[in-house]
């Protein structure tokens, strides 16, 4: 019921917004969109919808989606560009998805959302600046725990770390500044925006890392080692011994 | 038989070798009797041999290592080739091994078929064990052949382990972690277990890292060598075991075909395919790429790190069992770690050591046993053998499960559950559907063998003794 009556405010509000001052041609093509998929979460303006008689979503916040007022271009260009947005359940994690909108109706949304507030910017990283080795090192220390070291992803408690070949330069750099679902957010104090283009740059080189030895078979390690031992090598050897311990009837 | 033996005597090359040998050692006598050896035929009496042939190909790959290889601990910085390490802080170790990986000729291939010959040998081992479990091939006299063997298998989870942990990448480090941890939870003498073997708290002293080496490449090679040797001469000295296939075939007799000219050659094409396999994988397929995973420091991590495939089954345990700490007070007298890490495998081994002795004391069969059994004709043994089997396994599978998570999207909390429910429902399962099994199989032949002998009277045939 409460459903059915956001998405009649969400019919009627484009009329009654489209007289808000400032906002300019973008963003008021973002309006539409965000009347039409956002606000029955987010709700008016990216006021949010949190209160406390909806069940508890995504990290045990309350109601069905948080306030956008000052997330800024950089958390809707974010969570757009993924697909991570808009979520079906919003009990689920979001995961990385062909967005349902095209290059400009995700421009158009990012610039209404950052009309909210003052958040930040879209962010622009530089990872030619940046340097695979100290990108290593930092992505050890801070990435390598959840993501797996050549950014394979992993399990963390109830949650998957993604992999990272997806990811864009971009997205790396505002999911550090972001914290998307679990992951914890990084301010500049602890990641500074050199140290990020560093990062980046490794997980960029990540994605075709050097592959001497042969076959990569996932570069996550033991496990499907153990499958090509057993598989490949472990089969192929019993072929052997049943080949050669045939009997020979005379 | 009688032809083949003819021709080695006639051998030209064979004869001028062994009086060569004879006249300055006198063992004519031996080597004619070790030409003259007779091998049963059957393929699953090679799989020993695989596994043999594994740890030649282990230690040949191994001392082109040592050639190279630096186990030392201390720090250094790497100036190399490959970008993503220039600069690190690492060990000795470390470098010498992303070295040996990238500068050394054949280095990466003589590491990586060592990596792999280490996987293989611990598969094929456990091959050999079900074979010959489900044969009954432990029984007396050769029950001291199997706990050599049995004994082999626990050398090579240590050799395989420290060899792992050698390198110092950032697997070997948190593999160290794990061991650490476990031998810490051993109640009453734990810590003071673990201070012996490391010398100081987590990463331990320096000499640590010589003790792993020596243990690695001298104690554990001499021991699984040592223990190779006599297992291979109590073989000998009671010779193989065969199966019941024919009127000739006795516990008194053993039917096959002689070292000379038969056997040998299939044993060197066995040992050729063996190097085949795994220089093949060596070279093909990349296995533990150190430069990948970088320099272990203390307190890093990666997600998703494992053991090498042998010790996933104590991973699986280590998840599998429930939080769970014996405490009095408060003193921690048995951690959680325990459970999984050091109670189960000594379970499983005990069991596994136990075997002949349990076998005796069901059967009450104390004489000698020559002739083999086919599985279904000890459906009790196969069926608990079954049982034991797929306990381990589902705790094997458990140990893999955050990476079923990842590539297949099933719950982690989910199939922690589910495993935790089929440890005791599948080894039961597997228990009741493996003896049924076997004594359907039994029935099917006891009427296929009744209806053989109506159909020869039917046609007016005497019933006949079976022809071989």
């Amino acid at each position: 019921m409460r459903r059915l009556l956001l998405l009649a405010l969400a019919l009627a509000l484009p009329s009654a917004a489209s007289a808000q001052p400032g906002l300019g041609v973008k963003a008021k093509t973002g309006q539409g969109l965000y009347a039409e998929h956002c606000l029955s979460c987010h709700g008016v303006d990216g006021s949010g919808v949190t209160s406390a008689s909806h069940p508890r979503g995504v990290l045990d916040v309350r109601g069905l989606g948080p306030p956008l007022k000052d997330v800024g271009a950089l958390a809707a260009d974010f969570y757009l560009t993924t697909g991570y947005m808009p979520l079906e359940d919003p009990h689920e994690q979001p995961r990385h998805t062909k967005s349902p909108f095209d290059k400009r109706e995700i421009a158009a949304l990012v610039a209404y959302v950052a009309s909210f507030g003052k958040g930040p910017p879209v962010p622009t990283p530089h990872p030619e600046r940046g340097d695979v080795s100290v990108g290593l090192s930092l992505f050890t220390e801070h990435c390598a725990g959840c993501h797996q070291v050549v950014a394979e992803g992993g399990y963390v408690t109830n949650a998957v770390a993604p992999p990272l070949h997806e990811a864009t330069p971009v997205q790396i750099a505002e999911a550090v500044r972001v914290g998307p679902y679990l992951m914890p957010r990084f301010e500049k104090s602890q990641i500074s925006d050199a140290q990020l283009d560093s990062i980046i740059a490794y997980v960029q080189w990540a994605k075709h890392p050097d592959d001497r030895g042969g076959w990569s078979i996932g570069r996550i390690g033991p496990v499907p080692e153990g499958l090509v031992a057993w598989l490949i090598a472990a089969v192929a050897l019993v072929g052997c011994c049943v080949v050669i311990g045939r009997r020979v009837r005379q | 038989m009688g032809r083949a033996l003819e021709s080695a005597e006639e051998s030209v090359v064979i004869r001028g070798l062994v009086r060569f040998l004879d006249e300055r050692s006198g063992t004519a006598p031996f080597v004619k009797k070790a030409l003259r050896y007779v091998f049963p035929d059957h393929w699953s009496f090679l799989l020993g041999e695989v596994a043999l042939y594994t740890f030649v190909i282990l230690v040949g790959t191994g001392i082109y290592l040592t050639f190279f290889f630096e186990p030392s601990t201390a720090s250094t910085y790497y100036a190399g080739h490959y970008a993503p390490l220039r600069g690190h802080e690492m060990s000795v170790a470390y470098r010498s091994a992303v070295d040996l990986s990238f500068k050394v000729r054949a280095g990466l291939l003589m590491r990586q078929t060592h990596h792999w010959a280490a996987d293989v040998f611990v598969a094929s081992i456990v091959l050999h064990m079900l074979r010959v479990f489900f044969t009954g091939a432990f029984r007396k006299p050769r029950d001291l052949t199997y706990y050599l063997g049995l004994t082999m298998l626990v050398f090579a989870l240590l050799e395989g382990y420290l060899g792992y942990s050698l390198v110092d990448d950032l697997l070997s480090g948190m593999g160290l972690a794990i061991g650490y941890s476990v031998l810490m939870s051993v109640p009453f003498v734990g810590a003071n277990l673990a201070l012996l073997v490391w010398g100081a708290p987590f990463p331990g002293k320096a000499e640590f890292w010589s003790r792993m080496y020596v243990a690695h490449v001298f104690l554990l090679p001499i021991l699984i060598a040592t223990l190779l040797a006599l297992h291979l001469f109590l073989v000998a000295a009671r010779h193989h075991t065969q199966f019941r296939e024919s009127r000739r075939t006795t516990e008194k007799k053993v039917v096959g075909i002689p070292t000379f000219p038969g056997y040998a050659p299939r044993s060197l094409g066995l040992f050729f395919s063996v190097a085949a396999v795994l220089f093949l994988l060596g070279g093909l397929v990349q296995i533990n790429p150190i430069w990948l995973w970088g320099p272990y420091h203390i307190a890093q991590g990666t997600n998703g790190a494992q053991p090498d495939w042998y010790l996933g089954w104590l991973i699986g345990a280590l998840r599998l069992v429930p939080n769970l700490d014996v405490t009095i007070g408060d003193y921690t007298l048995v951690p959680n770690a325990f459970w999984g890490g050091a109670l189960f495998p000594l379970l499983v081994f005990m069991l596994l050591y136990l075997v002949p002795w349990l076998d005796r004391r069901a059967t009450g069969e104390y004489g000698f046993r020559n002739l083999l059994d086919r599985p279904r004709d000890a459906p009790w043994r196969t069926a608990l053998g079954a049982a034991l089997f797929a306990w381990v396994f589902v705790i094997f599978l458990a140990g893999a499960s955050d990476r079923v998570f990842v590539s297949f999207g099933i719950s982690y909390v989910a199939q922690l559950w589910i495993y935790r429910v089929l440890v005791f429902v599948l080894p039961l399962a597997a228990l009741i559907v493996t003896r049924r099994f076997c004594l359907a199989l039994q029935e099917s032949e006891r009427l296929g063998q009744i209806r053989k002998q109506a159909e020869a009277e039917a046609r007016g045939e005497l019933p006949q003794t079976e022809q071989l």
